[in-house]
């Protein structure tokens, strides 16, 4: 799994310095112009969000640096961190700890172990097969029964969400397109770029011009106007990526549309779970973004069907 | 070492301090808390900024930690623990007597005053103790901590941690009124800790 650092992985990367500058820059303009309290907060928020951006991308950054395996890792810390702030919101009971400790410290490593040895049978199977099964069998091992579904399915679903669709960003990197042999670190580029950047455009376009609510029950800052704009402005960008992906500009294009589409869909169900638990975000470790799973809600949703729209289509 | 222990209880517990009715500070204190797992004063210890930590000893029982060796070393070396008898006190063994010796002039004191870990989500009622420690030292801020969660990353009976994030919230101090009856101080005290769930 070595990455080559290429002529278009520099581009891939000075693009988003480049774009992490100017909206560095822009952020301290506003902070000179804004008088008022309400546009103070935003501000400062905004700002927030800019500096934990230029850690997340170095972060990013050195991990692509380090060929595959340092992605791996990456993403099964992230993955870990997100399930952590996904478990603490879902109430479990004692019976439930002989259960979490086995999904933390061997399911999760186990299932990371598979990407980094490229052993995609099992892969695919792992979770949705085996820890399913397992999930119940140790609850029920411990004896306590109340509520014992609700449990399983929620022990289940954190699993199925931080990790088993998490890990799909990393096994990107073992996917053998014809043609594109060695650059897989390009395309998990692209997916985390379109993904995130549809994220930040959406909440540009939503503060900018949002004026009507698309699901104010689960999401009140999600607004017609920053969906469709955040759709179609990540979508042209994803496009005009395409040199760097195995597609067409056209196919580019679509896959952009899928992942933003799919990126919308997990940020507006993990709204609802957060809604329903009285929280307002999953944890506080980013600042201004909240918790990992906060920041990680659409690319938790687009990519499992990123991965085999490509893997079906392009392998 | 205490330093390093305080670093490592943090980062397993993923545990935030927050300070919802008074700010930290080095002044004579003793803090009440909820008691539901044997990281609990660990972490409240941990949370407290280091000049604070190093003034502030948790209150445990003699007959857990000194049990063995490393429970004594780890009582005595790391915490610095008020060691008291909750199963016989005597006139010789009086718990009173041994925090009032231990807060000095200068220390602060950590203290359960549910008297064990509880192992459903309800608070047991408080005992006496905080009542009399109140009634004695009238300087003393008595700070209402609440502890979440930490029942969750290890409950009883269970030697292997689960890593969830906990939480420990530190309220506004109370005080004993003149004349307040011990009923009324000790109810007081519970509705404190259990007030800060609500923040």
């Amino acid at each position: 799994m070595n990455l080559k650092l290429d002529k278009q992985t520099i581009w891939l990367v000075g693009g988003v310095l480049g774009l992490l500058i100017v909206s560095s820059l822009i952020g301290w303009l506003l902070s000179l112009r804004v008088r008022d309290e309400k546009g103070r907060a935003t501000v400062q928020n905004l700002n927030a969000r800019t500096r934990a951006w230029w850690m997340m991308v170095g972060v990013f950054g050195l991990a692509m640096a380090t060929g595959g395996i340092g992605s791996v890792v990456l993403f099964a810390l992230t993955s870990f961190l997100a399930l952590r702030e996904f478990i603490t919101l879902t109430p479990t009971r004692p019976g439930d700890h002989r259960t979490l400790f086995w999904i933390f410290f061997i399911i999760l490593p186990l299932h990371y172990y598979l990407i980094a040895i490229k052993w995609y049978g099992l892969f695919t199977i792992l979770i949705p097969v085996y820890a399913f099964l397992f999930i119940p069998i140790r609850s029920a091992a411990a004896g306590d029964c109340e509520n014992f579904l609700e449990r399983t399915a929620k022990i289940q679903w954190g699993l199925m969400v931080c990790v088993y669709c998490v890990s799909h960003v990393p096994a990107l990197l073992s996917l053998d397109i014809p043609g594109y042999e060695g650059q897989n670190g390009k395309l998990m580029f692209y997916f985390v770029l379109v993904a995130q950047i549809s994220d930040v455009l959406q909440y540009v376009w939503g503060k900018t011009l949002g004026r009507h609510k698309i699901a104010p029950h689960v999401s009140p800052n999600k607004t017609w106007e920053g969906f469709i704009g955040g759709i179609i402005s990540a979508t042209l960008i994803g496009a005009g990526l395409w040199w760097a992906t195995p597609f067409t500009p056209l196919q580019s294009a679509g896959m952009s549309l899928l992942i933003t589409l799919m990126g919308f869909c997990g940020g507006l169900v993990m709204s609802a779970i957060k809604r329903d638990r009285g929280v307002k975000d999953y944890g506080s470790m980013i600042e201004g973004h909240g918790g990992v799973m906060d920041r990680i809600d659409s690319l938790c949703f687009a990519a499992p069907v990123f991965f085999h729209f490509t893997r079906y289509f392009f392998t | 070492m205490r330093n390093f222990f305080a670093g490592l209880a943090k980062l397993v517990t993923g545990a935030n301090a927050r300070w919802v009715g008074c700010a930290p500070d080095v002044r004579q204190r003793v803090y009440f808390a909820n008691h539901t797992s044997n990281l609990d004063a660990l972490v409240i210890w941990a949370s407290l900024p280091p000049p604070v930590r190093e003034l502030t000893r948790p209150v445990a029982a003699r007959d857990y930690w000194t049990k063995n060796k490393l429970r004594l070393y780890i009582a005595n070396k790391i915490f610095n623990a008020v060691l008291i008898e909750r199963k016989r006190p005597t006139t010789h063994d009086n718990p009173l007597a041994d925090m009032l010796d231990a807060l000095g002039d200068r220390h602060s004191l950590i203290i359960f005053p549910e008297g064990g870990r509880q192992a459903g989500t309800e608070m047991a009622p408080f005992k006496g103790g905080l009542f009399h420690l109140a009634k004695d030292r009238t300087d003393l801020e008595f700070v209402p901590v609440l502890i979440e969660n930490l029942n969750r990353i290890l409950p009883k009976g269970e030697f292997l941690p689960v890593p969830l994030l906990g939480g420990v919230s530190f309220g506004a101090p109370i005080k004993l009124e003149a004349g307040e009856p011990k009923v009324s101080f000790l109810e007081r005290a519970e509705n404190a800790v259990k007030e800060l769930q609500k923040t």
